[in-house]
């Protein structure tokens, strides 16, 4: 780690657990680690050992039992939903495994949601949403309807959406869960291209260890702990 | 960005397009069904007070205690509140109105009235060529009589200007002349009274109530006085009124003031408004279930909408929506379909109320109509309208909380 970095998301001794009946199911087990700007980490882990769980706490969708989060270097822990509701709009992206794309709208609509949210008009959101999916190689399909996307594409559409509103976090659970090998690789890299050139923080969950390795950081988790590689 | 929730909504209505069909099809029906039932039976209502308010008036002042259990008052003097029963025995019975002039005079303070006709009833057989029948004779001023009463419209062979300048003459309820199969023109004879008179037909009329049209003639007052041998009394006064809807309060003023019996078309037609008033209430009753069907239908689409959107709603919400701005997504919606519901329904209820107000009905009986009456009023609109946004906006206000309460984290787990 050199000095210059900036540490975007840091996590301290996070604990969550589910109720399950009268027991309480502990799921994450006290996880501390910290995301910088300009590289990627990667989650592996075995199925159930509560990789999604840590990153939807990290992403702020969920609210720890114990534990503290900063964003920025402010403590976002304990933040009102208003807050929390406004740093997903504007510093954190979401990929999720299923491209999740609104069906009902075309591929720039869908990109252009978060600029929307955020106050732009139509009209500045299309256009900025058209240069990243330019970026993605999407410019093509930009007012295709999203359920007339392929995999690969819906989730470059997603990519695009997370990305669009310049986050300095990117937040992925297994972005690649149901691509091809090809279409795998070619998302990795470009989330790493944007980590280097954007400055991003990308933190990825992910079962595929050889897209793992290719991570500037890898972060092994089991049982609700994370064990460093 | 105001706007962005409505334009979600849109997308998402587009992209149901048949479940929304089916959901606004259900506000039109109920919108319109609603406005065709009631615009019927107001109009039928107002139809029949139109018809007897043309026909009897909107007061009617007698002395006749024939159907009054005596007279019970209650005036109220510095606060105390007195009552007075009269019992019939009690009351000193004058058939018919004491003093036409002191009476006329007394009821000139009444700014209300627009006209009075003093009206001498009586019986008598009215023989024709052939048959005879029992009537009710109605002595009436001409002039006075058409400013409360609606006879130059009712007036369907003849013409009330000569009946006005013959005192000799008689008009004709329709039913009478047709039973005795007597012509405008022709001469009858009037037995029963103080001598048979000779009088000739000067118009037939047509009220619409059959029980009028069967028994009722009109010839003139002084005729009439001559004939039933009451020259000076036992004539009662028929009034019209400026506003007919104040006729219960100005009768209890003149009874107050005259001492005399008087009854406002409220009082004496009350069971057949009763009856309107119930089928207005029931059908209104019954038409709204369409309408909370069609809430029903529209609770069942965003029910299962936000079930099976609720991917998308937890995207929404890692971006940036807020619970308030999802709900507002599936509120929209409603507002949507229910908009354009109002618009659909009000034009189907204008146009189909246009197309029943010409489909032929022939009705006698208690009024006379040729085809369906239909009363336009804004206010069936408005109800409907206010019925329909009640219904859809409860329907949607529950799922849209629900989806409002959706967790973001939960959802995107469950669905992978
Ligand atoms: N909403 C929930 N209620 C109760 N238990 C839950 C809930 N969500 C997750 N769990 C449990 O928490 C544990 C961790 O779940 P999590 O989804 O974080 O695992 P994961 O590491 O992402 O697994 P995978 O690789 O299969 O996606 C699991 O045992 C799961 O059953
Ligand atoms: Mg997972």
């Amino acid at each position: 780690m050199t000095p210059s970095k900036k540490i975007l998301l840091k996590a301290e001794e996070l604990h969550h657990s589910f109720a399950e009946g009268v027991r309480k199911n502990r799921v994450i087990k006290g996880v501390s680690l910290q995301v910088e700007a300009g590289e990627t980490t990667a989650v592996v882990g075995p199925s159930g050992c509560g990789k999604s769980t840590l990153l939807y706490l990290l992403g702020l969708l969920d609210r720890p039992e114990n534990g503290r989060i900063f964003l920025h270097d402010s403590d976002v822990t304990q933040s009102s939903d208003k807050t929390k509701t406004q740093l997903r709009n504007q510093s954190i992206g979401f990929i999720f495994q299923f491209h999740f794309l609104i069906k009902e709208l075309t591929a720039i609509e869908n990109v252009s949601l978060p600029l929307r949210k955020s106050g732009l008009n139509a009209e500045d959101s299309k256009e900025k949403s058209m240069l990243v999916l330019q970026k993605l190689g999407m410019e093509s399909k930009a007012n295709r309807s999203a359920n007339k996307l392929s995999g690969g594409e819906q989730q470059r559409v997603a990519i695009a959406r997370a990305i669009v509103n310049s986050p300095s976090l990117i937040l992925a659970d297994e972005p690649t869960g149901n691509l091809d090998s090809e279409n795998s690789h070619k998302v990795f890299d470009l989330l790493q291209e944007l980590a280097e050139r954007d400055n991003l923080g990308v933190l990825i969950v992910t079962h595929n260890t050889d897209l793992a390795l290719k991570t500037d950081n890898l972060i092994r988790m089991q049982d609700g702990l994370i064990i460093r590689a | 960005m105001k706007f962005l929730n409505l334009e979600l909504a849109w997308k998402y209505v587009l992209g149901r397009k048949r479940a929304m069909t089916m959901s606004l099809f259900g506000i039109v029906l109920g919108i319109a069904f609603f406005v065709i039932t009631q615009a019927q039976t107001s109009g039928f209502e107002a139809f029949f007070i139109r018809t007897i308010l043309g026909t009897n008036g909107a007061i009617r002042i007698s002395d006749s205690f024939q159907d009054m259990h005596g007279t019970v008052r209650m005036s109220s003097k510095d606060g105390k509140t007195k009552f007075l029963f009269n019992s019939r025995e009690g009351a000193r019975y004058t058939e018919g109105v004491e003093n036409p002039a002191l009476l006329r005079s007394a009821l000139s303070q009444f700014s209300e009235i627009s006209g009075i006709s003093e009206i001498l009833e009586g019986k008598a057989t009215l023989a024709g060529s052939s048959r005879s029948q029992n009537i009710e004779i109605h002595g009436i001023v001409p002039s006075a009589h058409m400013m409360v009463s609606d006879i130059e419209n009712q007036i369907i062979q003849g013409q009330l200007k000569i009946f006005e300048l013959e005192p000799m003459s008689i008009l004709l309820g329709n039913r009478i002349a047709h039973r005795l199969m007597l012509q405008t023109g022709e001469r009858v004879t009037l037995k029963g009274g103080t001598g048979n008179i000779q009088l000739r037909i000067a118009g037939i009329f047509e009220t619409g109530v059959s029980q009028i049209d069967k028994n009722r003639a009109y010839i003139h007052l002084s005729t009439a006085k001559a004939f039933l041998g009451k020259r000076f009394s036992g004539s009662i006064f028929q009034l019209s009124m400026f506003n007919p809807e104040k006729a219960p309060e100005i009768s209890a003023q003149i009874q107050e003031a005259t001492s005399h019996r008087v009854i406002s078309w409220q009082e004496r037609e009350q069971v057949w408004l009763d009856v309107f008033k119930a089928l207005r209430i029931s059908s209104a009753i019954t038409v709204s279930s369409i309408l909370l069907l069609s809430g029903l239908g529209i609770f069942n689409v965003f029910a299962i909408m936000v079930i099976e959107k609720t991917r998308d709603i937890a995207i929404l919400r890692s971006i940036g929506f807020k619970p308030s701005d999802v709900s507002a997504v599936f509120l929209w919606q409603g507002g949507i379909v229910l908009f354009i519901g109002i618009i659909l329904g009000c034009l189907v209820a204008i146009f189909s109320t246009y197309v029943i107000s010409s489909i032929p009905l022939r009705i006698r009986g208690i009024f006379s109509t040729d085809s369906f009456v239909v009363n336009w009023d804004p206010s069936h609109y408005l109800w409907a309208v206010l019925i329909a946004i009640i219904f859809v906006s409860i329907a949607s206000w529950i799922p849209a909380r629900r989806a409002a309460k959706i967790e973001p984290a939960k959802i995107i787990r469950e669905t992978l």
